[in-house]
């Protein structure tokens, strides 16, 4: 598949700000990006390229083989927008405003409609929206974001103000747009949410790139260490250490049980370990480094380098 | 185009969800009604054209009134909405910002015909309805009245769009929607008087005076209907001034459509530029 989103080289400048610099990436179609990073690392500005709202300092933008800056529209038809914050005229029901989108963005109104009932919103749809709590807003942003099947969809922060049956329900949503062939642009601080469904994961620090892949790329890259976790038949720890031998650092967790750290390359060997005929190990349990361990790890990193 | 038409739709519905349409017609039909008995009480005995009456007291108004609703409703119509966060929505659309603009500028202009004509209409239409006698001439000079009063609004609209593509927040944008108001409305008349007074006719010549009134929309719009037509500026007390001053109607409104056009054009480069 070829690309959907290239950014390369690019830089941007606000006024004495420095907001990008030097980023390059693509993105594919069919894949669920996690653009993540802290305040001010400039993922709401990479979205604003995107959309064409700002231009580049430097570097050069490719959205569906199109200059989103350009003014050229064909493009932006088949991208979905949900901005951090979304905000909608009070006064209008929220028929009213996804029709609104629905015309601007010259799909057929009762299609749009419909996707009110998608998001959860069937009930509320005549009730003007100053009645809205603050999940049913981010409800009805993400409803107009995803009006037109978009190829390309950028969601700020999506997941803010929604329950728990939400979430689940809108990374079905996603996960059906990803499966259809669509790019979907996920900046969130929710690193736990993200870490299962993430194809590839770009970690932004003070507007520079600091990781770029999948995330057993990440983790390949990082090499952190892999967390075993030994429970031992009798709550005793002592029989467990005597049992593993000489291990690399290691912390007891409760009675029961200890957390050793392997590098990737001893993990194997240590779960043969663990495993063998007679052993004291009653459970065990492998945890790879997560996304918040990476994510700390490569801003770390890039501290260190910067 | 079509984009244009959906944006200016919107906006009417917003101005006419939120009552900003109901309070400006009922607004302006009050206060016409208001001017058209209480101005016509004295005259009527006397039997000038009652009309002609109504037109110099709606036209003082429509100076002062049009371009504070005109301002009120496009000051914030840029800043306000990149403030709220939901510009920043509208433009990742396929639309383009003149259009936007120009969408705006639609249905708020339509807004404010709306309200002018229904408002200033009830006033004609209540005057015909008490049985007095009105001439044909006198019945195209209201019409030119209501006609070049939109013309005035659009005026301060574009100039209420400017303002809002430049300020940085609301709070500056309104700010600014007074003081334009008090400038165009108020200070330059007073200021031009002082100058004319202190002048005694030496420098400023009736072309330089032409000129000088060319540049307030205000005073196109008071040139165009209290020294138009000979009867109107009878009463208005405008004949010395319309001797001196000569410009053809057309030559005012085509300052007035400048005066649209002219801001609005700016509104639109300083909106295209600006960051998001």
């Amino acid at each position: 598949m070829s690309a959907t989103v290239e950014i390369a080289g690019v830089s941007k400048r606000y006024r004495d700000v420095e907001a990008l610099r030097d980023v390059t990436f693509a993105l594919k179609a069919g894949e669920i990006v996690a653009l993540v990073g802290h305040n001010g690392a400039g993922k709401t500005t990479l979205l604003k390229l995107m959309l064409g709202l700002i231009h580049p300092t430097a570097g050069t933008i490719r959205v569906l083989d199109e200059n989103p800056a350009a003014g050229e529209f064909a493009a932006r038809r088949r991208l979905g927008y949900l901005p951090e914050n979304v905000s909608f005229n009070p006064a209008l029901s929220g028929r009213e405003i996804l029709s609104f989108y629905a015309r601007l963005k010259r799909e057929p109104v009762a299609g749009a409609l419909a996707l009110l009932d998608r998001v959860g919103l069937g009930e509320a749809a005549r009730r003007r929206v100053a009645t809205y709590s603050k999940g049913m807003r981010q409800r009805l942003g993400l409803a107009q974001a995803l009006i037109g099947e978009p190829l390309v969809l950028l969601l700020d922060e999506p997941t803010t103000g929604l329950d728990p049956a939400l979430r689940l329900s809108f990374y079905e949503i996603v996960q059906d747009l990803r499966a259809k062939g669509a790019t979907v642009v996920l900046c969130s601080h929710a690193l736990t949410e993200l870490e299962r469904r993430a194809d590839h994961v770009i970690i932004m620090n003070r507007g520079v790139l600091v990781a770029d892949g999948t995330i057993e790329e990440l983790r390949g890259i990082a090499r952190l260490p892999t967390r075993i976790r030994l429970t031992g038949v009798n709550c005793d720890t002592g029989p467990l250490r005597a049992w593993m031998g000489p291990v690399g650092p290691w912390r007891t967790i409760d009675g029961g049980t200890i957390e050793i750290e392997a590098a990737a390359s001893e993990k194997i060997e240590l779960i043969r370990r663990a495993t063998r005929e007679g052993t004291p190990v009653a459970d065990v349990d492998v945890l790879p480094p997560t996304l918040d361990e990476l994510y700390a790890h490569f801003l770390r990193g890039a501290g260190a380098a910067g | 185009m079509r984009n244009i038409a959906i944006i200016a739709g919107k906006e009417v519905q917003e101005s006419l969800r939120n009552r900003w349409v109901l309070a400006t017609t009922i607004l302006m039909a009050a206060l016409a009604l208001t001017l058209t008995f209480l101005g016509s009480a004295p005259t009527g005995s006397v039997g000038v054209h009652p009309l002609d009456v109504v037109i110099v007291s709606l036209s003082s108004l429509t100076i002062f009134l049009l371009p504070l609703i005109a301002l009120l409703i496009s000051h914030d119509a840029l800043v306000g909405e990149m403030e709220r966060g939901t510009m920043l929505l509208l433009l990742s659309y396929p639309v383009a910002r003149w259009q936007v603009l120009l969408g705006k500028f639609a249905g708020h202009l339509g807004i404010l015909a709306f309200a002018t004509v229904l408002g200033y209409g009830a006033a004609a239409l209540a005057l015909v309805t008490t049985g007095v006698a009105i001439e044909a001439g006198s019945l195209r000079a209201f019409a030119q009245m209501i006609g070049s009063s939109i013309l005035l609004g659009a005026a301060f609209i574009a100039l209420g769009y400017l303002i809002s593509a430049l300020a940085r927040d609301r709070g500056t944008a309104a700010g600014a929607a007074v003081g334009a108001w008090l400038v165009f409305v108020l200070i330059y008349d007073m200021a031009l008087l002082g100058l004319l007074v202190a002048d005694q006719g030496r420098t400023i010549s009736a072309a330089l005076l032409n000129a000088l009134l060319l540049l307030n929309p205000t005073d196109v719009y008071r040139m165009f209907n209290l020294a138009g037509s000979a009867d109107v500026s009878a009463f208005a007390g405008m004949s010395g001034l319309a001797d001196t001053v000569m410009l053809a109607p057309a030559v005012l409104l085509a300052a007035l459509g400048g005066w649209t056009v002219l801001p609005l054009a700016v509104a639109a480069v300083a909106f295209s530029r600006r960051e998001l």
